[in-house]
């Protein structure tokens, strides 16, 4: 499969502040591709130096073979963004802000009715085409936000934070559409700090943090490499905890990590280990599968990141 | 402000201005044509009230010097400042609001268009809510009987200039502008006297001699100049100067707009 964006030792930099420090990546042309990572990691940096609107400091970045500093127009043409926050023209209609969009593309007018009717049609819009931008829903200007986004029929979808705000239905409708768009051959590349957001839709995730790559992989093999396969949450008390550590310390192939009441255990390898051999009496234990927050967590911290 | 988010070299990049700034200019358009309603009262009515106020009311006690009518004496002047409030509140109020309540730049920066075309498309459309305005009052006037020579339809293209002018010094303000409300300053401490004080109510020699060579400076008064001109059939060597004037100030003040918008957007 081929490459149609590359990043090599990509920076940016706001004065002294590194914004982004050196990352390398690649997308393959076809897939959905995930930056997963806390609020002020550089996931939206990144995002606006491949939409050619914020130059790159140094390092190499090319989008379908196109050098973003040299060619900004040409690769403007084949994206559609979807920013992280609604920019509609809340003056004009559902479909006015389509056609206006349509125009910047400087597309043939008919095409563009074209497009409108069938984008429309996908996001469920149709009967609400002539509607002022404020009578919609949240749930509605993110499906066309993302439905405006897809005027140009582009090769590569970048979209910021898809469905952060949104409620649980809306959010499953924008991951459905967004899967369609996928099976359609559009490669698509997706910022997130929903963890289930990534699992669901991505098939490469990397992890990004305080301007870095630190962990790259499909959802699965993030998890596993991580995480383990279950994890074991103990909810203690204070007197309880030092014996329950003690005693996990001479289990093999767990991992703990103790953060406030809770004890966490990553457990690898299966049947190594159970949790009845530690005589945790009335402790409230939970049994879960390894889960890409748990990866997240352990791999940015835990600290609030502000 | 922002400078530190922008390398010396991005800076001082060659501007990409292409025929894509037609877009924005269609997309205020189109915005326009639907709040029409409540756009258009305000530029239809004001002109009306104060041809009316100032021309027959405190016209009626004013004698000039040359005989001429009060009201005739202002029109022209009133030609060239409400073209000049249309053009100077929509790239003052209008971009600052695209700009930063509505991220209308933002979207438009995405697609093929590039900072430079909204940059221009939005001085465009500054000089066409001017042109507008021009053609209205220039009706107005003519059936008010107060325009005196046909010459009076150069003020037509010839308003393509000024409109330019105060879109572009008005962008360029616009540009450092940290919030709406600091457009105040702009309109309190510069639009504002030149409507009153840019020799369209008065003679500038009236003023004193230094605010007379001063007056020079002012943007408006070289329109107003003109447009005396044209009106009354009174066409002078020196109006060329006036336009000369203009040229220059309306070039220099679309650089500095798209340097100085860029600095501030392009992080």
């Amino acid at each position: 499969m081929s490459e149609i964006i590359r990043a090599r030792d990509l920076v940016k930099r706001y004065g002294p502040f590194t914004a982004v420090d050196s990352i390398t990546f690649a997308v393959r042309t076809g897939e959905c591709f995930g930056f997963l990572g806390p609020n002020g990691a550089g996931k939206t940096t990144t995002i606006r130096m491949i939409s050619c609107v914020s130059p790159v400091t140094s390092g190499e970045l090319t989008v379908d073979g196109m050098d973003v500093s040299r060619e900004p127009r040409a690769i403007k043409s084949i994206l559609g963004v979807v920013p992280q926050d609604n920019n509609l023209d809340p003056d004009l209609s559902v479909r006015q802000n389509l056609r206006v969009y349509g125009r910047y593309f400087d597309l043939p007018a008919a095409l563009v009715r074209e497009r409108i009717e069938e984008a429309l049609e996908l996001f469920q819009l149709t009967d609400r085409g002539e509607d002022r931008i404020a009578s919609l829903s949240g749930g509605m200007q993110r499906r066309l936000t993302v439905a405006r986004g897809l005027i140009n029929s582009p090769k590569i979808m970048v979209l910021d934070e898809p469905t952060t705000g949104l409620d649980p239905q809306a959010r499953h409708l924008v991951w459905q559409k967004l899967r369609y768009l996928r099976s359609q051959g559009v490669t698509m590349l997706l910022t997130t700090h929903y963890m289930d957001e990534a699992a669901h839709l991505c098939d490469r995730i990397v992890i990004i943090h305080q301007g870095s790559i630190i962990a790259e992989g499909t959802a699965p093999e993030l998890v596993e490499r991580y995480a383990g396969q279950q994890v074991v949450e103990l909810h203690t008390v204070d007197e309880e905890r030092a014996p329950v550590l003690a005693k996990l310390s001479a289990i093999e192939g767990v991992d703990v990590e103790e953060v406030e009441d809770i004890v966490y255990v990553y457990v690898r390898g299966g049947d190594g280990f159970d949790p009845a051999a530690l005589n945790l009496g009335s402790m409230k234990v939970v049994y879960r599968p390894a889960n890409l927050e748990d990866v997240f967590l352990r791999l940015t911290g835990r600290g609030l990141q502000e | 402000m922002t400078a530190i988010g922008l390398p010396r070299r991005e800076f001082w990049r060659r501007p990409d201005v292409s025929l894509r700034a037609l877009r924005v200019w269609q997309r205020n358009r189109d915005v326009y044509l639907r709040l029409w309603k409540s756009e258009l009262i305000w530029p239809l009515i004001e002109p009306l009230v104060t041809l009316t106020a100032l021309g027959v009311g405190l016209g009626g006690l004013v004698a000039l010097d040359s005989g001429q009518s009060y009201i005739e004496f202002i029109a022209p002047g009133l030609l060239a400042v409400w073209p000049m409030w249309a053009a100077a509140g929509e790239c003052g109020w209008g971009s600052f609001f695209r700009m930063e309540n509505q991220r209308t730049f933002d979207a438009i920066v995405a697609t093929p268009v590039s900072i430079e075309d909204v940059i221009t498309g939005e001085i465009l459309w500054g000089m066409t809510r001017a042109l507008v305005s021009t053609v209205y009052i220039l009706i107005v006037i003519t059936a008010w009987g107060l325009v005196d020579s046909p010459l009076a339809l150069l003020v037509l293209p010839l308003a393509i200039l000024p409109g330019i002018m105060f879109a572009s010094i008005s962008l360029s303000y616009t540009s450092f502008a940290w919030s709406i409300s600091s457009l105040n300053y702009f309109f309190a401490v510069f639009i504002t006297p030149m409507f009153w004080l840019g020799g369209v109510f008065f003679p500038i020699d009236r003023l004193p001699d230094w605010a007379e060579r001063a007056s020079w400076f002012i943007p408006a008064t070289h329109a107003v100049e003109v447009y005396r001109g044209l009106t009354s059939g009174n066409v002078e060597w020196s109006h060329l100067g006036d336009i000369a004037w203009m040229a220059v100030v309306a070039v220099v003040f679309y650089v500095v707009a798209v340097y100085s918008m860029r600095r501030r957007l392009v992080k």
